[in-house]
């Protein structure tokens, strides 16, 4: 069964200085005809399928596309061109350390976290305890967040959002959060939850990672689609490449 | 249609909780968990009360027997406004770090400012009665009709908080440009002078300012104790139906295209 059907998905981005413009210089640029947005493709014509229960490993380069792909399937952008059918519920992991408050406590931030990620009240008054234990922050639950420090930041993210039970999960390198002992364990958790038959994309920087734990694999490489296919094979045609590239 | 409908009404039951916890959040933000953050918050319009009933009673008082009261009313509801829709403005970009990350509608962060916005304007709608009580206004049931432009209101804050927090996140500036707009509109309101010098034809002018209207609206069951025209019940409607309209339509436009500015 197709859970996953990404069809000739390209993504157009605006780049240049509209960003720094205010209305007043947006509107003179405009009439003396100026006023230039740069566009790029992102993405630019990605296709692949996955069935129910596969593990697709993104591998590339910085600046290939990799979390603005992850992006478009979790629903967060819209592909300029192209289609992305998705069969059940996703849970987005994207870089989990921000978008936290600072000034709340960390029980009001675990809270809220949880109910951005659509868990319900009664669920998070279940799970509360156990979510604080596992980021082994227990000393620190009435404390304001601000003063956590980056690692127990992180480690609080993931573990609200391991908690999921997708039928498709996103996961843009969450899998090396805090130090050797949470790495661990944050993996076997992973684990885990892509064991219950979720269908997962992950991006991951560690070739040994994808080889290990995927299935399939897609290679990108400015925005374009280099291959998709068997994990093997694919992380040994990156490897190759990259070898080539230090060899230059 | 009712289908889109239909949808709107599920996903706000499921993003119940989440409306729940970002309201909690922008409520001990604002006020910093103390009773006395609350009462700063009133003191505000209550010190600019003081000020213009002791320099404009004066001038205006001498021929209106409750001109505080008058006065109030203009100055309430124009706070509410504007401490709505310039808190509204900031709502999507203060949430950046989260609407980039997770895929949850752009609105509930609005709406949430906005009840904070409401609750202050309650609490202060509580010191008005007070006040009313003083000044011996005779309260009767007609009290409750103060509901619809107070509706009114929230509807037209949410719309043009939506058409502003759009704008903001695309040009930084416009902050300053609704400043400058909020000023002028202050005096365009009829706040603190009456508008017995202008002639019957000219009045209706200011009938296109709908923070005007809605302030007239209170006035006119306050003060006058009678009920405004229907057709006055339409003119609020139809401000507050447009404004909403805008900002629904700038949110569905550029839902997907905040992110490149963000």
């Amino acid at each position: 069964m197709v859970s996953l059907d990404v069809l000739n998905v390209s993504i157009k981005y605006m780049t240049g200085d509209f960003r720094n413009i205010g209305l007043k210089d947006y509107v003179v640029q405009k009439l003396t005809g100026k006023y230039q947005v740069k566009e790029f493709w992102a993405v630019d014509g990605v296709t692949f399928q996955l069935e129910k229960g596969d593990l697709l490993g993104i591998l590339g380069v910085n600046g290939a596309g990799k979390s603005t792909l992850l992006k478009a399937v979790s629903g967060i952008m819209r592909p300029t061109r192209g289609s992305i059918d998705v069969k059940g519920a996703i849970a987005a992991l994207l870089e989990l350390g921000s978008g936290f408050d600072g000034e709340l406590t960390v029980k009001e931030n675990t809270y809220l976290r949880g109910a951005l990620m659509g868990y319900t009240r009664e669920f998070m008054q279940r799970t509360y305890d156990e979510i604080i234990s596992f980021a082994e922050l227990e000393e620190f639950e009435n404390q304001p967040f601000k003063h956590l420090s980056s690692g127990m930041k992180s480690r609080l993210a993931f573990s609200i959002a391991c908690l999921v039970s997708p039928d498709i999960l996103i996961l843009d390198e969450v899998l090396s959060v805090g130090d050797g002992g949470f790495k661990k364990k944050s993996e076997a958790r992973m684990l885990e939850v892509i064991k219950g038959g979720a269908t997962t994309l992950f991006v991951s920087h560690s070739m040994e990672q994808i080889n290990k734990l995927c299935n399939k694999a897609l290679w990108m490489e400015k925005g374009r689609q280099r291959a998709f296919g068997k994990a093997e094979e694919i992380c040994g045609l990156y490897g190759e490449y990259l070898n080539n590239m230090n060899k230059k | 249609m009712i289908n889109g409908y239909n949808r709107i009404i599920i996903k706000l039951h499921k993003y119940n909780f989440l409306f729940s916890e970002l309201v909690k959040r922008d409520f001990k933000k604002k006020y910093k968990r103390t009773v006395l953050g609350m009462m700063w918050s009133m003191i505000g319009p209550l010190m600019q009360l003081l000020v213009m009933s002791l320099i404009f009673t004066r001038f205006f008082g001498r021929s209106m027997t409750h001109y505080t009261i008058y006065l109030f009313t203009g100055n309430i509801v124009y706070s509410y406004f504007r401490e709505s829709t310039n808190t509204g403005m900031s709502a999507l970009m203060d949430n950046a770090g989260i609407i980039t990350k997770i895929n949850v509608p752009k609105y509930m962060f609005l709406l949430s400012k906005n009840v904070s916005a409401l609750i202050n304007f309650l609490l202060t709608i509580s010191v008005f009665f007070l006040f009313c009580a003083i000044d011996h206004i005779e309260f009767s049931w007609r009290f409750i009709a103060l509901l619809y432009p107070v509706t009114c209101l929230l509807i037209f804050n949410i719309g043009l908080g939506m058409t502003l927090s759009a704008l903001f996140i695309m040009f930084r500036d416009v902050q300053y440009l609704y400043d400058i707009f909020t000023m002028l509109l202050m005096y365009l309101s009829v706040i603190f002078y009456t508008l017995d010098g202008y002639a019957e034809r000219t009045r209706y002018l200011f009938y296109l300012n709908p923070i005007y209207v809605y302030i007239r609206y209170f006035r006119i069951i306050v003060l006058e104790n009678r009920f405004p025209a229907p057709s006055f019940h339409a003119l609020a409607a139809i401000y507050a139906i447009t404004a909403a309209a805008a900002g629904a339509f700038m949110y569905c436009r550029y839902n997907y295209k905040f992110l490149y500015y963000m």
